[in-house]
């Protein structure tokens, strides 16, 4: 059974239709890029897979493990393994970042059976995953987020991700404000995290992330729909002609040119 | 519409009652305070100090003394009779009487929590003074605390009981010359209990003061805190209040800047949830001499239900040029994104709503020095809001 299969998924936000018909399916291990230009419906695809309030699923379905996913509160998903990297991490003043992890993890391993960590447990596993992440250890005792700097927060959210050890990793735009120093930090965070049995489904519009996060597929996004699947080399492709080579503009500059 | 006389008349036998043990030294001034009150009887919502917080429930009902009282701690309760002639100079001179619940206890006061920390002394354990109620009735406490200059002191109030009550209370606190003073008022009444209380602080040259009002309990409470400043004063007004179900809060503070280079800061957060309604008034005098005042009010409000009120005012009364002051207000709900943010990661709804609400609670927390009232702060919290219906 695939790991996760979306069937002709319809999504909108107010009235306005986002995703216009969205097949895809991921195998457990598989890496999955998702490319397009802004307003494509890349960042709705990820926010109404980690169940985003702000979209309504109008048509289709999405399954993980067979299990029916729009179903479920997004801590459910999360608890089922779902991950989301959000493009904006969020800034949570008053809630410690050690604080917020601890209950997540503790939630999520409760639901797969498995004993909660104790303070100790849980200070030794976060000290190994924040080596991996190259960050400082500070980090920890502040607020979820609060006055960190861009990359600090990019930083954090695949730090959670390596603590929480999820089943299929979304990454909202992890690339977009990253320094080159910083994107290989991430990058090599997220390397780390491969394995047969984790799936990943990389959300960017550039491609420059996937030289050091090498995709198994590529899906080119426009307008809701995936209008181009293929192999790593598609990004490449994509990055030779650029989305006006694919007949793909952006939003705004496709209304320049009309 | 009761009328004032109405008002007056179950008041007036414990009056006369407390007049006939009261020493000369103490008798004018209870009896200016009872005249004061006879006169203008409760304030009504016309009143604008009392425009959201209708006291009728108070008023409407003729209030027995309640017998069962207890006062713990530190200070000495004081019989008006052996109040030494330091504690008779300073009593009744900082709290206004213009204000009918100030009048009413002064009137009506059985004993004084009196404590006076003799100048270039540095406690090191709190003054703590609680007051517990129990059973059906009123009373008035009263406490008075002097601080002598370049002492220093931590002063923790709490108010608490069981049954239908009505607590007036008034404190008063001077404090000397560069003296440091931190005070805190806990306020975890029954939630029957009507709970009016009034804070005045006046404050020397280059003291540094600090009150902390939390409230967390009462069904009816009204606070009144103030701190008259001088010369190079430091003062501190911060409040928490938590109200849920159909409990009423209102704040009123009253900063006046009364000479030079004086800094005052203000930090009020309300939590509403159910039908509770909350008032905040927070008024910043800067008289005339007053230059170089730098003030900063800020209240925050998280409502968390549609049918929670918050009435909000800053108040402003500025006769100086050279000044600094800012104020904002804040009502808002949970950021729904901090909510999905937390979701995502495994924290169920419930728990992410109670842990935003408690980090919203926490920096007026933390600003607590006592770690023991800290501790037992945070732990009511932890139980409120993990009450707290989804």
């Amino acid at each position: 059974m695939a790991l996760l299969e979306i069937k002709n998924l319809h999504a909108t936000v107010g009235d306005r239709e986002i995703l216009k018909g969205i097949d895809l399916t991921i195998q457990a291990g598989e890496v999955h890029a998702i490319m397009g230009p802004n307003g494509s419906g890349k960042s709705t695809l990820a926010g109404v897979l980690a169940g985003r309030e702000l979209y309504t699923v109008t048509e289709g379905e999405v399954r993980l493990d067979g299990k029916d996913l729009l179903e479920m509160a997004p801590e459910e998903r999360a608890r089922d393994g779902v991950f989301l990297a959000f493009q904006y991490p969020v800034e949570i003043p008053g809630v410690s970042n050690m604080y917020f992890l601890k209950a997540a993890l503790n939630n999520i391993r409760k639901h797969r059976g498995e004993e909660e960590l104790d303070a100790m447990d849980f200070l030794n596993l976060v000290r190994e995953k924040m080596k991996l992440m190259e960050m400082d250890q500070t980090l920890l005792n502040r607020a979820v987020n609060t006055g960190f700097s861009g990359g600090e927060k990019k930083r954090n959210e695949i730090f959670q991700m390596a603590v929480l050890e999820p089943r299929l990793a979304i990454l909202d735009e992890t690339d977009s404000g990253l320094d080159i120093d910083a994107l290989r930090t991430v990058a090599g965070g997220v390397n780390a995290l491969r394995g047969p049995e984790r799936s990943m489904i990389v959300v960017t519009h550039y491609q420059r992330l996937l030289n050091y996060i090498v995709p198994d597929y590529v899906h080119v996004l426009a307008e809701g729909r995936i209008v181009k699947s293929g192999g790593k080399e598609l990004a490449l492709e994509l990055e030779e002609t650029g989305y006006a080579g694919f007949g793909i503009f952006d939003e705004e500059e496709a209304v320049g040119k009309v | 519409m009761t009328t004032v006389s109405e008002q007056i008349g179950s008041w007036l036998e414990e009056f006369e009652q407390q007049q006939r043990t009261c020493p000369p030294s103490l008798a004018p001034l209870r009896a200016a305070a009872f005249a004061r009150f006879a006169e203008k009887g409760f304030p009504t919502t016309r009143d604008e100090e009392w425009r959201f917080t209708n006291v009728a429930p108070i008023a409407r009902r003729s209030w027995r003394a309640i017998q069962g009282y207890r006062i713990e701690g530190h200070a000495t309760a004081t019989a008006p009779a052996d109040l030494s002639d330091e504690a008779l100079k300073y009593l009744g001179q900082s709290a206004s009487q213009a204000n009918p619940f100030v009048a009413l206890n002064t009137a009506l006061f059985r004993e004084v929590s009196f404590y006076h920390v003799p100048r270039n002394t540095v406690l090191e354990k709190p003054i703590e003074i609680t007051y517990t109620a129990e059973g059906e009735g009123a009373y008035h406490p009263r406490v008075l605390i002097l601080v002598g200059s370049n002492a220093q002191c931590t002063i923790v109030e709490t108010y608490t009981g069981k049954g239908e009550y009505f607590t007036n209370a008034v404190t008063e606190i001077v404090v000397g010359e560069g003296a440091v003073v931190d005070h805190y008022k806990v306020t975890l009444e029954s939630p029957e209990a009507f709970h009016i209380a009034t804070l005045q602080a006046t404050l020397g040259r280059s003291a540094n003061f600090s009150s902390h009002s939390l409230s967390m309990g009462g069904g009816f409470v009204r606070n009144d805190a103030g701190a008259t400043l001088s010369e190079g004063t430091e003062a501190t007004l911060n409040g928490l209040y938590i109200v849920n179900g159909e409990q009423h809060i209102d704040n009123h503070t009253v900063i006046d800047h009364a000479k030079p280079h004086a800094n005052s800061h203000e930090m009020y957060k309300g939590i509403l949830d159910g039908k509770a309604s909350a008032v905040f008034n927070g008024r910043i005098i800067v008289r005339q001499d007053a230059q170089k005042t730098d003030s900063k009010q800020t209240n925050k409000n998280l409502v968390l239900s549609d049918d929670a009120v918050i009435d909000t005012k800053p108040e402003l009364q500025i006769w100086a040029d050279d000044v600094k002051c800012t104020h904002g207000a804040t009502i808002g709900q949970l950021d729904s994104e901090a909510l999905f943010y937390l979701r995502s990661r495994g924290i169920d709804k419930q728990n992410a709503r109670s842990l935003l609400t408690y980090a919203f609670a926490q920096d007026i927390i933390d600003r607590v020095k006592v770690p023991a009232l800290r501790d037992s702060l945070e732990r009511i919290l932890y139980e409120k809001f993990n009450e707290l219906p989804q």
